[in-house]
This record gives structure tokens, C-alpha cells and sequence, in this order.
């Protein structure tokens, strides 16, 4: 790390001290926050397009399932919904799983031709069936009990840390049955699957409301282990006498507390991902995934499984973004399928990564902190700025007009930020050695 | 059984609007086809400049409206669409001209050149967003119907409605005129043969003299064209929303890859393919089942395959089947 990085980030951070001291630290340390879960995404998307050159725009539903994790793992579990359907619920999973795996196993063992095709349709569309009919009475019943309130089977009630890894581990997976179908072929398929995988990801979760209640919302979710409940903290002895020790407000330094050992948390998670990817960036692993991208053709001349490396390198990727989504979730405390938009979870998470400098993890970080600053900072000054430019206008609808949509300002400063950056410095802000 | 009740309610819920709903695929699908052939690249920003010249030409016909202009039972937006597609062209030729053909002249990678899409579709929408707000807008008018279900009712003593929209016709009539004219240029026209020559072979057809720059403008054109004119359409027929327009970047690659990327005939032919597999999948089949079962074998359930909120769903399962078996598509086109 040279001192031209460390003045950038050094920039980055008085940023956040600029907002600290002009604004209020409390929206500086939600920003810093967002902008760490952001980049353990951005470092995921890194390693997918960085490392390996896989364009992959299947963010958002990544993240989503990290967040579906946390409802699986930590929320309160209904045990009255559950005796209502679950195991019918469970028994139409397994089933369906069942049939698409008898199908995958005709359709190896089976000599080709047109006899193959229909016994593998056949067992296809009828295990859709027998899955819906197990599936649909289940669900029904699941959905009728208590739903102004739950109307879910929830979770395994643990503590939503453990939701952390398994927000990565569902990510993986579903990465892995993208990944086989996807990969290999030309790169923009890719990118057409993964865009497709997340949309359908958050219609899942929007939809069906025996899982996580789908856009009745689903909230309360516990805390992660560590940290505390603002009342609970303003209520214990030794934490008042601290404060008062200071000099300060019990309740801003409550917030702030929380959101300091929140920060703690992701910035320890953020270290341990970048430790690993650096790790695996300088090991003859990543050497061989540089070598795969620069040269697909040469590399697989040299005897390397380029689309096993691929697939590999996918799902890891993939994995830390889950990760960032779970712990996005469980800091929220509540999942609102809602908010899963894919500019914000896919396309600005791509901007800091160009930003940044691909293939460079330190990069990706930098771009990260800068870019999150940006967002959420253009929300707040846009429709200043725009008062400013507009106070020659007369006032009237056009003023109005402009003044209220300035918000929008920021999906087009993003924009030009992205091509500016691909057109004058498509190595980012600092490059890869 | 009633054949005949089961056959109207067949045309009404399922045909018509997947016909409908197929031709705004396949017009879309037809420019990300046309941009994938001659500039080699999968145009993330498609769906948004469909919306951009939906725009313009809802804000032309809010004008003529205004004015009072009509177009008689036809909607006023057809007669706001050259300005729409004169509008779109020039931007997405201003486009072209500030960021792509930079890449172009560098020969870059046609990822790099997709993720500047990505950037241009941020521009776009932010634009979209900043003029027309991300609010649905209505600006459809004229005649509601062309065939009024009441009178269809009245008229033939069914039980079964039959509706056909306005909207639904124009739509069909215009694909059909849309691309008829488009094949008629590719395959008569200089310019256009010169652009499947480049399409092609590219080295082979700058050996022959063919400006490379005037194809790439031409393909920007048309591409401007039938976007402005699908993005219209389907606003039309559904409604205008902003968002909307990025979703349908998926049934409408979904289309383009089905039928076989840079292959236009290909790209109408996925177009329906995927418009009737989602409207099939999607719709409640209860009715017409009803029809033509007798009375005691009725069902009780909607006979619903998937819900229409998984109607994306249809579409990737149909790109992952063509991805899995046959990467080239159902009309063989440029893959690999």
C-alpha cells in the first residue's frame, strides 16, 4: 500500500468526518454502516468479475437470500402454523427435489433420442403436479393461522449471527445451479441468467408468505448476539454513569453505541473477507484465475478446467455477497422484500467495483466507502443543490417540478460517474498491480 | 360440453392477449437482436431507451391532446410516435457518438462494452425518472374497443365474452407493418444489405468498401425505431411505468436468445414463444376447463399453473431449457 492509497483513503474518511461534524454522526455512522455491508458485496462482485472476468448482475437476489437466511435462522417459529402444514410444505420440497433429480438421473442414464425426452418430460410435469398438490392444501393452512401477525412457519428462533454463514451458504448454492447452466457459454448469458435468478428470488420471497410473510413484511427480528437494545442500554446503571462521566446524552450516545459496535462488527467481517480473498488472489489459485482471464483459450491449453474455475470462483463470490445480505438483514431487524431494487442492490454495487479498480480488493474497498458515501449523501444535498440552481425560476410548476425530482439525480450522477470512470480510468481509482 | 363458450373464452383470456403481448416481445427483442449483429454487444440500456421514446411520445401526445388533435377511434399516441422515434434516434445517436464508439475504435471486449450499457441505462433512467417521475402514466385514447364484449354478448347469444381492444389491434397491426417494412430493408435496400454483410462478416464486408460508420448509424436508427415503437405499445396496451421497462429486459433477452441472438426472424419467433408460454402458464384455466368437462367432473380450484407474479419465471425457465440444450437458439444464431 503506497501513500497514493493512503491519501485517497484518507479523503474517503474525512468524507465521513465531514458529514460527522456538518450534519450528525449518527447519519455518518448509518451511512458507514451501509457502505461496509456494501462492500463485502462489492468484494464478492470483485472477485467474480476481477479475478475472473464473470459478469454476473444476480447481486440483488444474492443479497436477498442472505436476508431470507436471517428470517429462517433467527425469527420467533410458529409452532402453531407449523402444525397447521409445515411438514406438508417440506414434504412438497423434498418431493420436488426429488423429481428433479430423477429427471436429471433419466436423463443421464437413458440412451438419447426421443424416447429419453418424453420420460424426462413425463417425470417432470408430473412431479410438478404431485409437488402442487402436496404443496398447495399445505400452504393454505400454513397462511390461515394468526395471519395479521404471522401466517408464517418463522424460524429456528437462534441467535441471528449463526444466520451470517448460512446467508453465504444459501447464495452458494443457488449460485452453483445457476452457475452449471450458465457458465461455459458465451459471458452475456451470464449476465442474462443471474438478472433473471434475482428477479425471480424476490418474487419468491414477495409472494409466498408461509416463508417470511412476503410483503406483509416481516419485522422484530432479534438482534445479532453482541449487540444491545437502546432501551435495555439506557436503562442499565453502568452505561448512564459513563455517559454522565462524559457529559453526555443517554440517548444519542445509546444510538451511537450500537452503531459503533455495528461497525465494529461488519468492519471485522470486512477484514476477514479481505484477508481471505488476498490470500487467495496471491496463491497459485489466484494466479491461475488471473491467467484464465486475461487468456481463456491459453489457459485451457495448459490443462486448467476453465469452467470449473469459473463455477468455482462464481460461487464464492456469491457466497460473500449472501453474507453482506444476511448481515444488511439482521441489522435492519425486519425483511421488506419491498425495498429489493435492483439499482441499488446490483447496479451500484457493479459502480463501486469499476470505481474502485477491478481485480484490486484494496480498490474495491475504497470504491465502496466512497460510492456508498455518495448515494446516500446525493439523496440528501440533491434537492438543495437543485433549489440552488433553480432560484432563478420563477415559481410554479417547473420548479416544483425539478426541485422534487432532484432525487432521482442521483441514478443519473451514478450513471455519468460509471462512464466517466470506463472512458478515462477503466482501471479505477486504484488499479491492479 | 360447449365447445364453442370454451373456444371464445380460449381467444379472450389466452390468445388474444398473448398475441398482443408477442408482439411487444418480439419488437423488442428484434432491436436487442439488431444491436447484438451489427455491434456485437447485449444492450443492457434497450429496455430503458424503449421507455425514453415511450416518454416522448407521451409528452407529444399530451401535447396534441391539449391541442385537441385526435386521431379519431385511433389512439392520438400514433400519430405522436415519429416524433417519438425521430427524438429517441437522435439521443441514442448522441449516445453512441460520446461513449460507444469509443469503445468501437478500441476494439474492446464486448463485456466492457455491456457494463458501459449498464451506465447508459443508469443515464437513462435517471432521466426518465427526472422528467416524467416514476409514477404510472395513462395516455391512452380513442375507442376503448374494437369488438365490444357486450355487444359480441348480444350479438351471437354466448355465454362468453369476447373483447378485443383498440390497443390489442394496433398493436398486432403495427408489428406486423413494422417488420415487414425491417425485412424489406434488410433484404432490398443497399444500406440494409450492407448491414447484414456486416453483420456477417465484418472484415469482409470493410474489404468491400462498406462505411462502417453509416451502418452503425442506421442499426442505432432502426434500433431507436422499434424501441420507441415497442416501448408505446406495450405502454399502450398496459400502462406506462418506468420500472416496468427494466423488467421487461429479461422476457425480451429471454425472446432474443430463444430464437437465436442477431437472428431477427429468430427474435419474433421467441417473442411469441415466450409471450404464449407466459400467458398459457399464467392463466386460470378454470373457465374453459369447465366448458368442456361434463358438469360432475367440474373443478373447484382456478387450474392455475404458476401464479401471474412468477410470470418471469416462464421466461427464465425457457432460457435456461434453450441454454441447456440447444446455447444456439431454436433458429440458429450468432452464439458462441
Amino acid at each position: 500500500m503506497n501513500a497514493r492509497n493512503l491519501i485517497l483513503f484518507g479523503l474517503v474518511a474525512c468524507l465521513y468526518m465531514a458529514t460527522g461534524f456538518m450534519q450528525s454522526w449518527n447519519l455518518s455512522l448509518s451511512i458507514l454502516n451501509a457502505a461496509l455491508l456494501a462492500t463485502i458485496a462489492a468484494l464478492g462482485v470483485n472477485m467474480q468479475w476481477g479475478y475472473a472476468g464473470l459478469f454476473s448482475v444476480g447481486t440483488m437476489g444474492f443479497t436477498a437470500l442472505g436476508g431470507l437466511a436471517v428470517v429462517l435462522i433467527s425469527a420467533r417459529p410458529n409452532t402453531e402454523n407449523w402444525q397447521a402444514g409445515g411438514f406438508g410444505i417440506l414434504l412438497a420440497l423434498v418431493l420436488g427435489a426429488l423429481s428433479v433429480a430423477a429427471a436429471v438421473f433419466a436423463w443421464r442414464a437413458l440412451a438419447k433420442g426421443r424416447t429419453r425426452a418424453l420420460i424426462v418430460a413425463a417425470i417432470l410435469i408430473g412431479g410438478f403436479f404431485l409437488f402442487r398438490a402436496v404443496f398447495d392444501p399445505s400452504v393454505t393452512a400454513v397462511e390461515a393461522v394468526n395471519p395479521q401477525f404471522a401466517g408464517n412457519l418463522g424460524g429456528l428462533g437462534l441467535t441471528s449471527l449463526a444466520a451470517w454463514p448460512v446467508g453465504g451458504l444459501l447464495a452458494a448454492a443457488c449460485a452453483w445451479a445457476i452457475g452449471k447452466t450458465a457458465l461455459g457459454l458465451r459471458s452475456d448469458y451470464l449476465a442474462i441468467a443471474t438478472l433473471g435468478i434475482a428477479e425471480i428470488i424476490v418474487s419468491v420471497i414477495k409472494n409466498e408468505d408461509w416463508l417470511a410473510r412476503g410483503v406483509k413484511n416481516l419485522i422484530d427480528l432479534p438482534r445479532p448476539w453482541p449487540v444491545p437494545y437502546e432501551v435495555d442500554l439506557q436503562k442499565q446503571a453502568g452505561f448512564l454513569d459513563f455517559v454522565a462521566s462524559w457529559g453526555w446524552d443517554p440517548v444519542g450516545a445509546s444510538t451511537i453505541g450500537v452503531k459503533l459496535l455495528y461497525a465494529g462488527m461488519f468492519g471485522l467481517v470486512l477484514a476477514l473477507v479481505i484477508w481471505a480473498f488476498e490470500r487467495a488472489l496471491n496463491s497459485p489459485w489466484g494466479r491461475m484465475m488471473r491467467a484464465i482471464r486475461d487468456n481463456e483459450v491459453s489457459a485451457a491449453a495448459m490443462g486448467k478446467d476453465v469452467t470449473g474455475r469459473h463455477l468455482q470462483v462464481f460461487i464464492l463470490g456469491s457466497a460473500a455477497i449472501g453474507i453482506a445480505g444476511a448481515m444488511m438483514t439482521s441489522m435492519d431487524g425486519q425483511l421488506t422484500p419491498g425495498t429489493y431494487n435492483p439499482l441499488r442492490f446490483t447496479f451500484l454495487v457493479w459502480v463501486m467495483v469499476i470505481v474502485g479498480g477491478s481485480g484490486n480488493n484494496w480498490g474495491t474497498v475504497l470504491g465502496g466507502l466512497l460510492i456508498g458515501w455518495l448515494w446516500l449523501v446525493v439523496e440528501n444535498i440533491g434537492p438543495n443543490i437543485m433549489g440552488f440552481i433553480t432560484a432563478g425560476l420563477p415559481e410554479g410548476a417547473i420548479r416544483a417540478h425539478l426541485v422534487g425530482s432532484a432525487e432521482h439525480m442521483r441514478l443519473l450522477s451514478m450513471g455519468v460517474i460509471l462512464l466517466v470512470v470506463m472512458r478515462f480510468s477503466p482501471r479505477g481509482l486504484i488499479p491492479e498491480k | 360440453m360447449d365447445t364453442l363458450n370454451a373456444l371464445v373464452a380460449f381467444l379472450n383470456f389466452v390468445f388474444i392477449p398473448g398475441l398482443s403481448y408477442g408482439a411487444q416481445l418480439a419488437l423488442g427483442a428484434l432491436g436487442v437482436t439488431l444491436i447484438y449483429g451489427i455491434l456485437r454487444f447485449s444492450n443492457f440500456a434497450h429496455g430503458d431507451t424503449m421507455a425514453f421514446g415511450a416518454m416522448i411520445t407521451i409528452l407529444v401526445t399530451w401535447w396534441f391532446q391539449s391541442l385537441g388533435v385526435s386521431f379519431g377511434p385511433l389512439p392520438t399516441a400514433l400519430l405522436a410516435l415519429p416524433f417519438g422515434i425521430a427524438a429517441t434516434a437522435a439521443f441514442v445517436l448522441l449516445i453512441d457518438r460520446v461513449v460507444y464508439r469509443f469503445y468501437r475504435r478500441q476494439k474492446a471486449s464486448s463485456t466492457i462494452v455491456v457494463i458501459v450499457s449498464l451506465g447508459v441505462m443508469f443515464v437513462m433512467n435517471g432521466i426518465i425518472r427526472f422528467v416524467i417521475g416514476v409514477d404510472e402514466q395513462n395516455f391512452s385514447d380513442g375507442a376503448r374497443f374494437v369488438l365490444n364484449p357486450q355487444e359480441f354478448k348480444t350479438a351471437t347469444g354466448l355465454a362468453e365474452p369476447l373483447a378485443i381492444k383498440t390497443t390489442q389491434l394496433v398493436t398486432v397491426v403495427t408489428a406486423i407493418m413494422v417488420v415487414a417494412a425491417l425485412f424489406w430493408f434488410l433484404q432490398k435496400t443497399r444500406t440494409g444489405k450492407s448491414m447484414r454483410a456486416f453483420s456477417d462478416n465484418e472484415d469482409l464486408a470493410l474489404l468491400s468498401g462498406i462505411n462502417p460508420d453509416r451502418v452503425v448509424a442506421v442499426t442505432w436508427i432502426l434500433a431507436a425505431g422499434i424501441a420507441t415503437i415497442a416501448g408505446t405499445l406495450y405502454g399502450l396496451d398496459k400502462s406506462f411505468k418506468p420500472f416496468t421497462y427494466f423488467q421487461l429486459l429479461l422476457p425480451i433477452f429471454a425472446a432474443a436468445i430463444v430464437g437465436g441472438l442477431g437472428n431477427p426472424l429468430g427474435a419474433i419467433a421467441g417473442g411469441f414463444v415466450i409471450a404464449f408460454s407466459e400467458v398459457m402458464v399464467t392463466n386460470a384455466w378454470k373457465k374453459i376447463v369447465t366448458y368442456l368437462v361434463p358438469e360432475s367432473m367440474a373443478p373447484d380450484t382456478l387450474v392455475q399453473l404458476l401464479s401471474t407474479d412468477y410470470k418471469f419465471a416462464v421466461s427464465f425457465t425457457i432460457l435456461i431449457i434453450v441454454l441447456l440444450f440447444m446455447p444456439t437458439g431454436l433458429f440458429r444464431g450468432k452464439a458462441l
